[in-house]
């Protein structure tokens, strides 16, 4: 029978989301589920880990080097704890995509990203090219799959687990040549991005920094998050972890409402698995209504607000 | 200090890829080829590094067939000093890939090797953390800001939180995003130029690097497609629809 490693994401003591998408992944593998929590003090994402349905154990690992996820501080002390287990998965987050392919080569394997779907303990489905192709991809059976799962791809398993938390002391020699410096957290009362079930997003139609008020004030109408296009990042309107798309973060929210955005494959990319995407967009030849299930061709000042008071 | 750069060729950022009928792959015929994006922003990191002092040579790397002189000539248009071609067949994985690297980064001694976050044909995003890795050297990935200075890298780095900042002893492996600089233009002169800068050219086999193709890639599928939406005239017409979708 299989058994699989979950490395838990967690920040500020709270268990990120993304990791009870992993359990599902695993869920679907089939096999005996343990989560790693790697921390300072690990007990508080420890317990949320234990709480959630189909996880057999958590494994504790307090180590003052791992009160920042320093990938190759963690990476080490993963590939022991891999012993004996047929899967390790993390999260397809910055998280995981930083530290699990420091993983895969200790254990001397592939790694396989970005999983979608499985449809055996070796084989997956995964997308490529900016998601224009999905791939079946099998990993070797003689050794640990290391994967990173796709969490836009996955629901998040239940809360009515009640696994034992053991606490573990891992020996392995760590590395000093890193120093954490600081984490420049946007903060914000509104949902967090990746795992809302409504999104406001705006791209460069939106115009400024100040015109983003806007964005906003559907969003708090809505109660969703605030995403936003590369274009929007890289002109300064909103900060970089508001991207959505390739290479900023890939959602799955029941609501998708764009706003001033062509729709670019690379921000598609980020918004393929939405339940209902909205796009709001002067250009009725935008791409973005070629994948739209609700478009309104308009000057987005005038049918943004006029939104909003209609809520 | 030199600097060696990953530079990767792959199907251009624009092309619309397609699937083969007949799922054994996509179509790459006739297909425009470029630098990977991250990679370029690679270069152009470790030119503006040279044009600072800190590095005094720019080495780019690429491992790929044959035919990929042109797309080393590029780079070193852009800048580098000469080039490294490790010629394959077929495209390798991220595992061989990082094991090359980390063959060449031994030959050569680079005080920093900088990649992209991601291969966008693969879209992997593991080759920067393998080679840093079976190197014994720290990763900074997803950089945004990179400043070198007194045998450290301090560097901002792209999360999902926010913007985190790592320090790390020299020698370090870099991997790129794509708000980290925005790569110069090749002018004519400078492609005239790079007509005389060195390539070196060595057979993957000549390496005696343990192959990492430990993945198969049994079959290809065009995503589930969307199906075609509504247009709505208005935004009574929109707060209606949405309303019928039980979304409000
Ligand atoms: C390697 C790579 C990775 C990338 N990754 C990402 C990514 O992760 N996410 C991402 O988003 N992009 C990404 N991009 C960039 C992408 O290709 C596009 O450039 C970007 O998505 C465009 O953003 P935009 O739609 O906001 O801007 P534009 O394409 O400029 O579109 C603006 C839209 O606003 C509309 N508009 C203007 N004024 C109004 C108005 N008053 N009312 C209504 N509509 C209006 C216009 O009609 C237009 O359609 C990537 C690119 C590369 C090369
Ligand atoms: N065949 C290759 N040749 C040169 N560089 C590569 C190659 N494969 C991967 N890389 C580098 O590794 C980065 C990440 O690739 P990947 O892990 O495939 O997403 C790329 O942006 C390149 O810098």
């Amino acid at each position: 029978m299989s058994k699989i490693l979950i490395i838990a994401e967690h920040l500020d003591g709270r268990l990120n989301p993304a990791t009870a998408k992993c359990v599902s992944a695993a869920q679907a593998i089939g096999g005996e589920i343990h989560v790693a929590v790697l921390a300072a003090d690990p007990s508080g994402p420890a317990a949320e880990a234990a709480r959630l349905e189909g996880v057999a154990k958590v494994l504790a690992v307090a180590n003052p080097a791992n009160a920042h996820p320093i990938a190759q501080v963690l990476a080490p002390q993963v590939a022991r704890l891999a012993e004996g287990c047929s899967h390790v998965l993390g999260p397809s987050t910055t998280f995981g995509k930083d530290l699990m392919p420091c993983v895969a080569a200790l254990l001397g394997t592939a790694q396989v990203s970005d999983v979608m779907a499985v449809e055996g303990p070796h084989v997956f489905r995964r997308p490529i090219y900016a998601g224009n192709a999905i791939v079946t991809v099998e990993a070797p059976a003689d050794r640990p799959v290391v994967a990173t799962v796709r969490t836009a791809s996955w629901p998040a398993a239940g809360e009515g687990g009640a696994a034992t938390v053991e606490t573990v002391a891992v020996d392995a020699p760590l590395p000093a040549h890193t120093r954490f410096i600081e984490l420049k957290q946007g903060k914000s009362d509104r949902p967090d991005l990746q795992s809302a079930a409504r999104v406001v997003s705006g791209g460069r139609g939106v115009g400024s920094a100040e015109n983003f008020a806007l964005i906003h004030a559907l969003a708090d109408k809505l109660g969703a998050a605030v995403g936003a296009s590369r274009a929007a990042v890289d002109a300064g309107y909103v900060p970089n972890e508001l991207q959505v798309g390739q290479t900023g973060k890939i959602i799955a929210p029941e609501l998708y409402i764009a706003v001033g955005i062509s729709g670019a494959i690379q921000h598609l990319t980020g918004i393929k698995d939405a339940g209902t995407i909205v796009a709001i967009n002067k250009d009725p030849d935008a791409p973005i209504f070629e994948v739209a299930d609700i478009g309104l061709v308009g000057d987005l000042f005038q049918v943004v607000p006029e939104l909003t008071r209609a809520l | 200090m030199k600097i060696l750069v990953a530079y990767k060729r792959v199907v251009d950022y624009n092309v619309r890829i397609q699937v083969k009928p007949d799922g054994s792959g996509v179509i790459t015929d006739g297909v425009k080829l470029s630098a990977n994006p991250f990679d370029e922003i690679a270069l152009e990191e470790a030119l503006r590094l040279r044009e600072k002092g800190i590095a005094s040579e720019v080495v780019i790397a690429t491992i790929a067939p044959a035919d990929a002189q042109p797309h080393l000539r590029n780079g070193l248009a852009m800048g580098a000093n000469r080039a490294i071609h490790v010629v394959a067949d077929a495209a390798v994985q991220p595992l061989t890939a990082a094991r090359v690297l980390h063959r060449l980064v031994e030959k050569e001694q680079p005080g920093l090797v900088i990649l992209g976050k991601q291969a966008i044909d693969d879209d992997a995003s593991q080759t920067g953390q393998m080679l840093a890795t079976l190197w014994g050297r720290p990763q900074a990935t997803f950089a945004s800001k990179v400043e070198v200075a007194e045998g450290r890298a301090t560097v901002v780095r792209e999360v999902d939180a926010g913007l985190e900042t790592l320090e790390v002893e020299l020698p370090a492996v870099i991997t790129t995003d794509l708000r980290l600089n925005e790569p110069r233009f090749i002018k004519l002169p400078d492609i005239m130029k790079a007509k005389s800068k060195p390539i070196e050219t060595v057979p993957l086999a000549e390496l005696g690097v343990e192959s990492g193709d430990l993945l198969r890639y049994t079959r290809y599928a065009p995503p589930p497609a969307r199906s075609r939406g509504v247009m709505v005239k208005d935004v009574p017409e929109l707060v209606a629809a949405l309303k019928s979708r039980g979304l409000l």
